[in-house]
């Protein structure tokens, strides 16, 4: 069976992490697992923990006046769930839901918050790694705010 | 002088004229989007290859070019949205109605000079028209191409075009088909997200794939730089523009974007061409 460690150096986040750092934040996580419909996080709920995806889908939703339940992106294998745990006051932004079975490694954000201020050059690597998922967040928000398909005609 | 009787009149040709086309069928795939089955009335325009656009006549309204969707023993297949008063009247055209057709015109799509390649097709909206032959061409002569994928994008659930054929090529086993949408209601199993982000879910060789995009401009500068990120040559990307295309023939000038017209260079273009054209705007 294989450690947390090894399915964290098979995760593309971690690709080219040494064995030291994965080993660090390896110390702070659990196999879980998620069974379809299951919620699994609930917007402005304390962000205490994240969750990197293994396999299965999950979906990251906000409840609108109108439209009621929206899912507004889904995070498959080699996604990341969950980025408010970095970021003061870490509560969650959005909520979340499994739409398939999932298999994730669950990091516990107060241990790990803990070990990249003991450790700068690790909370550096881990933050600048966030930074690209946060900006390619962002851009696909703003693909998705102009509704390119909305103007495309034949 | 004497009138000449209109059915003795000799036959007009040339670039501008128009063949007679009669609707044959008229399928609704969306709301406000058809698909119309054309067949030649008499003489019929030369056969379209895969990306060419025909220009199509609603007759006393004027014409739109429109892509080609598929072609079946010289019957045209057009995907066309109502977003004007030529696509309103051509989408609201019954069977027996006739459709002038000018063309096929412009580049196409060249999938057998990608023989022994993966093939990866990413389509936006009705983008997904265009690029329907090239789906259709691979699963004709599978064996000739290596690994090969389609991400497909859309609005929403509702919005997502050929669903059926979608469904029909993902129950294949021989072509990765992923389809994302930019919102949905939690009854939707799928995707969400832009389709870009399906790419590190499809199995490719990036330097030795030829890939296919069509969709909206902005869509298809986002694939085409994250297919080059990940070792796509920019030589193998090819995109199908859209401007404001009036005579088809390059003679007016509308297409034109820089030193080329996209009616009659292109509309389907390597990346290396399009990539300068896409960062002129339109006034």
């Amino acid at each position: 069976m294989k450690s947390i460690h090894d399915l964290l150096g098979e995760h593309p986040f971690f690709e080219g992490l040494p064995p030291e750092s994965l080993d660090l934040i390896a110390g702070c996580g659990v196999n879980v697992h998620f069974r379809e419909d299951q919620h699994i996080i609930d917007e402005n709920a304390p962000a205490d923990h994240f969750w990197v995806v293994r396999t299965g889908r999950v979906a990251l939703e906000i409840n609108t006046p109108r439209k009621g339940l929206q899912t507004i992106q889904t995070i498959g294998p080699g996604g990341l769930l969950g980025v408010s745990w970095l970021i003061p006051p870490h509560r969650w932004t959005f909520g979340a839901s499994a739409v398939a079975p999932t298999s994730a490694i669950e990091i516990d954000a107060a241990c790990l918050r803990g070990k990249c201020e003991a450790d700068h050059d690790l909370g550096y690597e881990l933050m600048k790694r966030f930074a690209v998922v946060v900006r390619d967040r962002l851009q696909a928000t703003r693909l998705q705010l102009t509704d390119l398909y909305g103007s495309y005609a034949s | 002088m004497a009138a000449m009787r209109l059915e003795t009149a000799p036959a007009q040709t040339g670039p501008m004229v128009p063949v007679m086309y009669e609707v044959l069928s008229r399928r609704r795939d969306l709301d406000d989007t058809f698909t119309l089955e054309l067949a030649p009335v008499d003489s019929a325009i030369e056969t379209p290859t895969m990306g060419q656009f025909n220009m199509l006549w609603a007759f006393g309204i004027g014409e739109a070019p429109i892509s080609l969707a598929a072609i079946e023993d010289g019957r045209l297949f057009h995907t066309i949205r109502a977003v004007g008063s030529v696509t309103n009247a051509l989408c609201a055209m019954s069977v027996g109605d006739h459709v002038g057709v000018r063309g096929p015109y412009g580049t196409g799509w060249d999938l057998q000079g990608a023989a022994g390649k993966d093939i990866l097709v990413m389509a936006g909206g009705l983008g997904l028209a265009p690029v329907q032959p090239i789906i259709t061409e691979l699963f004709a002569n599978r064996e000739e191409y290596g690994r090969a994928a389609l991400l497909m994008g859309a609005r929403s659930p509702d919005a997502l075009l050929y669903r059926d054929e979608l469904e029909a090529w993902r129950a294949r086993l021989d072509i990765e088909v992923e389809v994302t949408v930019d919102s949905a209601a939690p009854d939707w199993r799928g995707d969400v997200g832009v389709v870009t982000t399906l790419l590190p879910r499809v199995p490719f060789d990036p330097p030795t794939t030829r890939a296919f995009v069509c969709g909206p401009e902005v869509m298809m500068r986002f694939g085409a730089r994250d297919l080059s990120e990940l070792g796509v040559p920019l030589e193998e990307i090819f995109v199908s523009l859209e401007r404001n295309m009036h005579c088809a023939v390059g003679h007016c000038g509308h297409c034109q974007l820089g030193a080329e017209f996209v009616c009659k260079d292109g509309p389907v273009l390597p990346w290396t061409v399009a990539e300068p054209l896409l960062r002129i705007r339109e006034r």
